[in-house]
């Protein structure tokens, strides 16, 4: 427990030393832009498991973060506890400098309510590996749906930009369709158009060309490399595709057990890893 | 006055008497079921076309009419046919209650036949097993592993609906509770007691069927 | 037989009012028991105990009682309480109540039976739960849910002859009084069980429908939904035949992990 000497309730320093891997991120408490995100202790367990310990690091605004690791080091449930479909077992995120599910009230962790958390999350988007867009719905309604009756646009407004936003992933012409009328690759950049219509300053990319069939990958990627080029939406990757996590993000982070094994710039990670383990892991998957 | 433990004391060894008929009933209904549902199911594999297609009108008609209807109109046929006019009402009402929940009970062992992997059937061909033996310890040790829990719901229901006895006057758990109102008015302890009585009975034992399901469904 | 039938035509218009209190029984019933299926099954869904467990005893209990014993409570019980239904009345609530409570459990089990991925792209794009669970849940777990919504539905329909126990004039009844006339036992109640039959097959046939129409909404394939399903399908295979020619459709769909 930190005993701060002055009460500074905005910003406290984070409970556990930072691990020395962590050293680009180290938040700067007090001064700048709050970071796009922050997670501090965070801990997540699945029962008796496990999955995440200790974990602290920032992203910076409009920065393109890739997670790299073995299956089962926690890269995915960090996702997923950013989007909040896991909940967190201890410790704190915070997205633009607001706690997301849980703060700190004189020195106690406590749940915000649902209304609150919505008011965080509607500045996320995620898109999933196995797209999930809305069998009920057309494609357009599939987009029209969150910035209609979460921001409490009007349907034309968010109709008109829907469109737009068809338009920019090449599926313009499919807008009355039926999402199981379409290919998976299509279906997959219409759930990344319907991420991107609620104007996310964070996006979650969950392996999202896994389900894919080899010949669909690259438009996904295309379309993806197109909205890094063009936006300053910050992202957070988990890809087995390394060229598309070279090309776009400016940093990748190496999971392994639950922990960050090691930080740095592509270029970093990808030619001159530290860890033995990451040497390993890249030339399983680089194979 | 809403409640009178006196009229619920004075109630309870009548319901329970009557309650030993709804118990006869469901237990001779279970056995005659189980054993007719599977008959029925055989049968409606290996019977010539037509007469399968004849029986499985007849399952139909008695799947999607009332149990209540069909206990009067056999009833009724038992009481003006000279042979069978001494028998008792309980004897029919589980006679009939028996067939029809049999033919539900064929859907379930149908299914289970069914899911029986078509590498079995491949199995006792190769093996050239005589047809009733191979059923016998191939197939239906494997179907009535996915049918048991079916069969333990249909059970229940079955219990649940021997009130019905009642149309053809056999002095049930729910009769029991009715002529008692009728006797002292004292209704509320009657069928508060008499659906008290059901699901004390019923509760429990849907808990161990799903519990049945579980450990089956986990093998 | 010809003198059984002259006196069936004689007692047709008695019949027709049976029959019109069963399907008043029987309508009524699925309504009310629609609606409570709804309700508590959407209850055991909720996130709080303080709704789930509350829900879930309801539904035991209505579960665990039989109905007769439910209807004479209501037709008993109840007036002795200050509270006194007609007859009419006091069948539709019961059978609303018992069927509804199996209902309920249909109702719940679709719900949880709907991909998980829903409802994680719902809480992701922010939907209240309201919104999740109207717009986005419920619709999928509904075409979920008809099959055994259709068997609950026939089984209220065969309770309806309860009626018979709350000196209502049902077909069931009907059908004593025709026998009585005609004195031939297995010819009355042959119409009588083609009449249930009829029904029972008509509530079968609305219910394919309303599945294929379900399906058809989720895009997947209505066909396999009774025979209703073909035909409903039929139509919509041709509309979606030319859709697919459609220019941009050079991708193969993929089967595996797409929008189900």
């Amino acid at each position: 427990m930190p005993e701060p000497a002055v009460p500074e309730p905005a910003v406290p320093e984070p409970a556990v030393p930072e691990p020395s891997v962590a050293e680009p991120s180290r938040p700067e408490p007090s001064t700048g832009a709050a970071p796009a995100l922050e997670f501090r202790d965070v801990e997540k367990r699945f029962g008796r498991n496990t999955v995440l310990s200790g974990l602290n690091f920032t992203v910076r605004p409009g920065e393109r973060v890739t997670l790299i690791g073995p299956s089962g080091s926690g890269k995915t449930t960090i996702l997923r506890l950013i989007m909040t479909l896991e909940t967190l077992s201890e410790g704190y995120i915070y997205v633009g400098g607001q706690p997301l599910t849980h703060e700190e009230r004189n020195g106690k962790r406590v749940a915000l309510p649902g209304r609150r958390v919505r008011e965080t999350t509607k500045r996320i988007g995620m898109v999933f590996q196995h797209f999930n867009l809305f069998p009920n719905m057309t494609v357009l309604d599939n987009l029209v749906e969150a910035p209609v009756h979460v921001l409490g646009m009007s349907r034309e407004a968010a109709a008109e930009k829907a469109r737009g936003l068809l338009d920019r992933v090449g599926l313009a012409e499919k807008a009355d369709a039926h999402p199981t009328r379409l290919s998976g690759g299509q279906q997959q950049r219409v759930a990344i158009a319907r991420a991107l219509a609620m104007d996310p300053e964070i996006l979650l990319l969950d392996e999202v060309t896994s389900a894919l069939d080899p010949e669909l990958v690259g438009d996904v990627l295309q379309v993806l490399r197109d909205i890094a080029a063009e936006t300053d939406i910050t992202m957070l990757i988990v890809t087995h595709e390394m060229q598309f996590a070279r090309d776009v993000s400016q940093r990748v982070m190496m999971f392994d057990q639950g922990a960050i094994l090691e930080d740095g710039t592509p270029e970093e990670i990808f030619t001159r890893p530290r860890e033995a383990r990451t040497q390993r892991f890249l030339s399983a998957v680089l194979e | 006055m809403l409640w009178s433990w006196d009229f619920a004391a004075e109630a309870l060894p009548l319901l329970l008497r009557g309650f030993g008929n709804t118990l006869i009933a469901t237990a001779g209904g279970t056995a005659l079921a189980v054993v007719l549902g599977l008959l029925l199911a055989v049968l409606l594999r290996v019977l010539p076309r037509w007469i399968r297609w004849l029986l499985r009108l007849l399952v139909a008609v008695v799947r999607n009419t009332p149990l209540i209807m069909q206990l009067v109109f056999v009833w009724t046929l038992f009481s003006t046919s000279e042979a069978l006019i001494g028998v008792p009402a309980l004897v029919v009402g589980t006679l009939v209650i028996g067939v029809h929940y049999a033919t539900y009970m064929s859907e379930s062992y149908r299914a289970g036949i069914d899911a029986v992997p078509p590498g079995q059937w491949e199995a006792i061909s190769a093996l050239s097993l005589p047809p009733v033996r191979a059923f016998r310890s191939v197939v239906l040790p494997q179907a009535l592993r996915a049918t048991v829990p079916s069969l333990g719901n249909y059970a229940i229901a079955m219990f649940k609906d021997t009130p019905f006895l009642i149309a053809i006057g056999v002095g049930e758990l729910v009769w029991s509770a009715q002529s008692f109102g009728g006797r002292s008015f004292a209704y509320t302890e009657a069928f508060t007691l008499a659906g008290l009585i059901f699901l004390a009975a019923s509760y429990p034992t849907s808990l161990a069927v799903r519990r049945l399901e579980k450990s089956l469904a986990s093998y | 037989m010809a003198e059984d039938l002259v006196r069936l035509v004689d007692f047709l218009p008695q019949l027709g009012d049976g029959l019109l209190v069963t399907v008043q029984l029987a309508l009524g019933g699925a309504l009310g028991s629609f609606a409570i299926a709804l309700l508590l099954g959407l209850a055991m869904v909720a996130p709080t105990r303080w709704l789930a467990v509350p829900a879930r005893i309801v539904v035991e209990f209505f579960r665990g009682t039989s109905l007769l014993v439910q209807l004479f409570w209501l037709f008993y019980v109840l007036p002795l309480l200050g509270a006194e239904l007609d007859p009419l009345m006091c069948g539709i609530l019961a059978l609303a109540l018992n069927y509804g409570a199996y209902s309920a459990e249909v109702v719940r089990s679709s719900v949880m039976h709907v991909e998980p991925g829903q409802w994680e792209a719902a809480l992701a794009l922010s939907l209240t739960p309201a919104r999740r669970m109207f717009r986005v849940i419920l619709p999928q777990a509904w075409a979920l849910m008809i099959p055994s919504l259709a068997t609950l539905q026939i089984q209220l329909l065969k309770g309806t002859a309860v009626a018979s126990f709350l000196t209502l004039q049902d077909l069931n009844e009907r059908i004593d009084i025709l026998r009585q006339d005609t004195g031939d036992t297995l010819f009355s109640y042959s119409v009588g069980f083609l009449l249930y039959f009829v029904l029972a097959w008509l509530i079968q046939v609305t219910m394919d429908l309303l599945e294929a129409l379900a399906k058809r909404r989720l895009g997947r394939d209505p066909s396999d939904a009774g025979f209703v399903g073909r035909l409903v399908a039929g139509a919509g295979t041709s509309a979606g035949a030319g859709e697919a020619d459609a220019p941009g459709t050079a991708e193969p769909a993929v089967a595996k992990g797409g929008a189900r």
